[in-house]
């Protein structure tokens, strides 16, 4: 390693604090020059935190950092910018409209001296530059929109480029590129790290960062849990340094005993481009569980089964009855319900109370004479879902955004058990929601399907579903990867599948790489 | 299939030209005197004002508004100048009233927009209600003529007896417009305004800014449009203006804008989108097509581009998409 002794980006002892709660302990870092630092912890693990302190966007409340020995401590993210510091986010920051070279500049155009207009000339010059230090070999003026995932996770680099960082900071980077384009990112990767970048690289692959790291740094409950040299590690090292943590009694005591009769069947459900070759069931009285990582297929698999996306090939018979129109209305009234991923934007109806919301989904079923909404009956539904779900409200017609999370989280299952559902798919069951809150939805899901209905729990925390699942299945890029029963449990099992190689991923998607880009 | 989805991509992206080509050639099919250079003078000259509101109009829909009360503009700024140049005002001073009437009136609708984050389609209805009404009370619902030095001078004059200075001020906007949009920083930010708003707050643009300048042109430009049509027509009575803003909106979207912005130009697109509009009417009158059934056929148009517009949504949603496997 060369000037490994430089360091270029140090913290010290730094903690962060959220409404009394520590996100980050005393955590301490030291990036050398030319050197990639691995970052990998479970989620909630701190490493956002850590980041956007790093950023500027997060101040620490203890601490200090220090830039090439000199005391760092950024008030906002352009200060951060200032101190030589680029951040390549996961989600991309394009303007899918308008061209690399709008990209790049719009918010620091190069104007013709003396004229208001844009001197095309000479930034034209300076963005081909960056692109070929890039490999990137397009032309600048190319519109975003042309380019594949891959190219533009490349431009997002192009963008941080223009600064001249010293520290380079890669969030999840991967997460949609296909295997050659992400072969292609390592390789700029190490390039930069030769010309005496400091790199961090934030992923859930554990793979990767072993294969690209010098170092690595695992963050669990907001400490730094193990901290050494690449070489001194295994994918089962960072496993168990990862997760480790025992789970608490924050799950009901006893699981559902599942029935003998099938609810949901999906045969072999496919869909280009999301999920391949899909087949598993849900009996009455059954919880299932659905892992797998950002991207792995498991919101989408959700989507399909409830009709809100369209499948190709297969087929998904549920009580007993096949159903092929992609409507969810269909399914509603055959009894399947969705609690969704975001409540925010999918789940709620934020402006509106409490009643409204809850009643929304049984407007239906609640009419009397002429198809008007019965009212009275609708009040005492909505009052006993607020009982029943101990949902923590002065008035039931207060607007669903003064609650907090968890209770929000309860307005939307109440929703759905307003219709009665037989079927309860729930993506995403505790995002975002405290423990105590969390652990009050287990016990509402256990206790309906102890009541005889089944559940689909699709989750990326899998604490939680081994601590409500009567069986778990994994999923990677769109396949499942194998499917556990409770006996079976254990964090290394399921992350070992999340994480395994699928036989015939790779040359896949190599192909892949030719068909999205068009 | 790769093929035949290009092919539709193709087709969508210059459906504006293929239409106009179309529309173009069956109208000269129908009418002896369609390909006379008169005819086409006419057309020109008869879409200034809308040219000019499609112009306008773009601009907004580009950042993902809308502004419907370019016609009560029109009328509220073209009612001030005609009555002052009635008290015998100079010409010139005139028409910068009106162009700051304009000005002041971009200014609320930014204000609401912008500052009390009304929603722009609520806003701009309610200043579109509010203008006609007060345009209504300065007038007393009176006609306004204008001068005849307004109207021989501009309205049907030509610059050196050749070129109608109305089609001259249109052509003049959408080539400044256009370069604007083009090589201008704010232009370039409208665009990326319109493509992602978050995204633009992160990448350092002045969010609130870019829309208030969009609205604000948008007002001057309509006041441009008021005086030009006016003294064309050479009086402006209670019915000037009314509608303007749907046969704008149309021939923006039918030149390729999106109405969910970040998509669109105004050269080539709004002025093929007008030229389009303008020649179907223009060509209903020809085929001497009965009056009343007009309308229909302008609303038929209208739809259409809505349609193409929701059609052009879809398939740019396809394409976001994203892809976790290839089969």
């Amino acid at each position: 390693m060369p000037n490994k002794k430089e360091e270029t980006l140090c913290l010290e002892n730094i903690r962060k604090k959220f409404f009394g709660v520590y996100a980050l302990v005393d955590v301490s870092l030291s990036i050398g020059k030319g050197e990639i630092v691995g970052l990998i912890g479970e989620n909630g693990a701190g490493k956002s935190t850590m980041m956007n302190i790093i950023g500027g966007v997060l101040q620490p409340n203890n601490g200090t950092m220090s830039i090439n020995g000199i005391p760092y401590s950024p008030k906002s993210p352009a200060d951060a910018k200032q101190n030589g510091i680029a951040f390549i986010h996961q989600e991309l920051n394009l303007f899918n409209n308008l061209s690399i070279l709008d990209n790049m500049y719009i918010n620091s155009y190069k104007r013709i001296p003396g004229t208001p207009f844009l001197n095309k000339k000479k930034m034209h010059g300076e963005v081909k530059k960056i692109l070929a230090t890039i490999d990137l070999d397009v032309s600048p003026e190319t519109t975003v929109e042309k380019l594949c995932m891959g190219e533009r996770q490349l431009v997002e680099i192009a963008k941080a480029l223009s600064a001249n960082p010293d520290i380079i900071i890669f969030d999840e980077p991967t997460t949609s590129l296909t295997s050659r384009e992400t072969k292609k990112l390592f390789s700029i990767i190490k390039k930069l790290r030769e010309d005496g970048k400091s790199i961090i690289y934030i992923s859930h692959i554990l793979e990767d960062v072993l294969n690209l790291a010098d170092k690595i740094v695992v963050l669990r409950d907001g400490k730094v849990t193990d901290c050494d040299d690449k070489s001194a590690y295994t994918i089962d090292r960072m496993i168990s340094s990862m997760v480790g943590r025992k789970i608490e009694q924050l799950y009901p005591a006893e699981l559902p005993v599942p029935k003998d009769q099938i609810l949901l069947e999906v045969k072999n459900v496919s869909q280009p481009g999301v999920v391949r070759d899909i087949s598993f069931n849900v009996n009455s009285g059954e919880i299932v569980g659905i892992y797998g990582l950002m991207g792995s297929g498991r919101s989408e698999l959700a989507n399909i089964i409830f009709g809100l996306d369209p499948y190709e090939k297969g087929e998904i018979v549920f009580k007993g009855e096949k159903i092929k129109i992609q409507d969810p209305i269909n399914r509603i009234q055959k009894g399947m319900a969705f609690v969704t991923e975001n409540r925010r934007e999918e789940g709620l109806l934020m402006d509106f109370s409490i009643y409204n919301n809850i009643d929304l989904v049984s407007l239906r079923q609640n009419t009397k004479l002429l198809n008007l909404i019965d009212n009275k009956k609708t009040a005492e539904q909505v009052n006993h879902s607020k009982e029943t779900l101990r949902i923590k409200c002065d008035d039931v017609k207060q607007p669903v955004k003064s609650l907090s999370g968890g209770n929000q989280q309860k307005v939307v299952i109440g929703k759905w058990l307003m219709s009665k559902p037989d079927l309860l798919i729930v993506d995403e069951p505790t995002r975002g929601i405290d423990v105590g809150a969390k652990s009050e939805i287990y016990h509402i899901i256990n206790n309906l399907v102890k009541e005889g209905i089944g559940a689909l729990i699709i989750s990326s925390e899998m604490e939680e579903l081994m601590g409500i699942c009567n069986r778990i299945i994994v999923m990677k890029k769109g396949e499942i990867m194998g499917s556990l029963e409770h006996q079976e449990f254990s964090q290394e099992g399921i992350i070992g599948l999340a994480f395994a190689q699928s036989s015939n991923n790779t040359e896949e998607r190599k192909e892949g790489g030719e068909n999205e880009r068009q | 299939m790769r093929d035949n989805r290009n092919l539709k991509l193709l087709v969508l992206k210059r459906f504006p030209i293929i239409l106009f080509v179309i529309i173009f050639i069956v109208f000269g099919i129908f009418s002896s005197n369609w390909f006379t250079l008169k005819n086409l003078e006419n057309i020109l000259s008869q879409s200034s004002y809308i040219g000019i509101l499609a112009t306008a109009i773009t601009i907004v829909l580009l950042t993902g508004g809308v502004d419907i009360s370019i016609g009560a503009n029109m009328f509220l700024s073209a009612s001030i100048a005609g009555l002052l140049m009635a008290k015998g005002w100079p010409i010139w001073t005139t028409v910068i009233v009106c162009l700051l009437v304009g000005f002041l009136y971009g200014c609320v609708n930014s204000f609401l927009v912008v500052k009390l984050k009304i929603v722009p389609f609520i806003a701009t209805l309610g200043t579109m209600t509010a203008g006609r009404g007060l345009a209504l009370i300065i007038t007393k619902s009176a006609a306004v003529s204008l001068p005849k030095e307004l109207i021989s001078g501009f309205g049907s004059g030509k610059l050196l007896g050749i070129i109608p200075y109305p089609i001259i001020v249109f052509l003049l906007i959408i080539l400044v417009a256009a370069i604007f949009l083009k090589y201008v920083p704010i232009g370039r930010r409208i665009y990326a305004v319109g493509n992602d708003a978050e995204c633009a707050k992160k990448a350092g643009i002045n969010v609130k800014r870019t829309i208030s300048f969009v609205y604000i042109t948008c007002g001057v430009l309509a006041a441009i449009a008021g005086i030009v049509s006016a003294a064309q027509i050479g009086n402006i009575n209670a019915g000037f203006g009314v509608g303007y803003e749907f046969n704008a909106i149309a021939a923006s979207v039918l030149g390729g804008t999106s109405m969910i912005g970040g998509i669109g130009t105004v050269f080539p697109g709004a002025l093929i989108g007008t030229l389009i509009m303008q020649m179907i009417q223009a060509g209903l009158v020809y085929m001497q097509v009965d009056l009343y059934i007009q309308p229909i056929v302008n609303a038929a148009i209208i739809l259409l581009a809505v349609f193409l517009d929701s059609v052009r949504t879809n398939y740019i949603h396809k394409l976001d998409a994203r892809n976790i496997r290839v089969d």
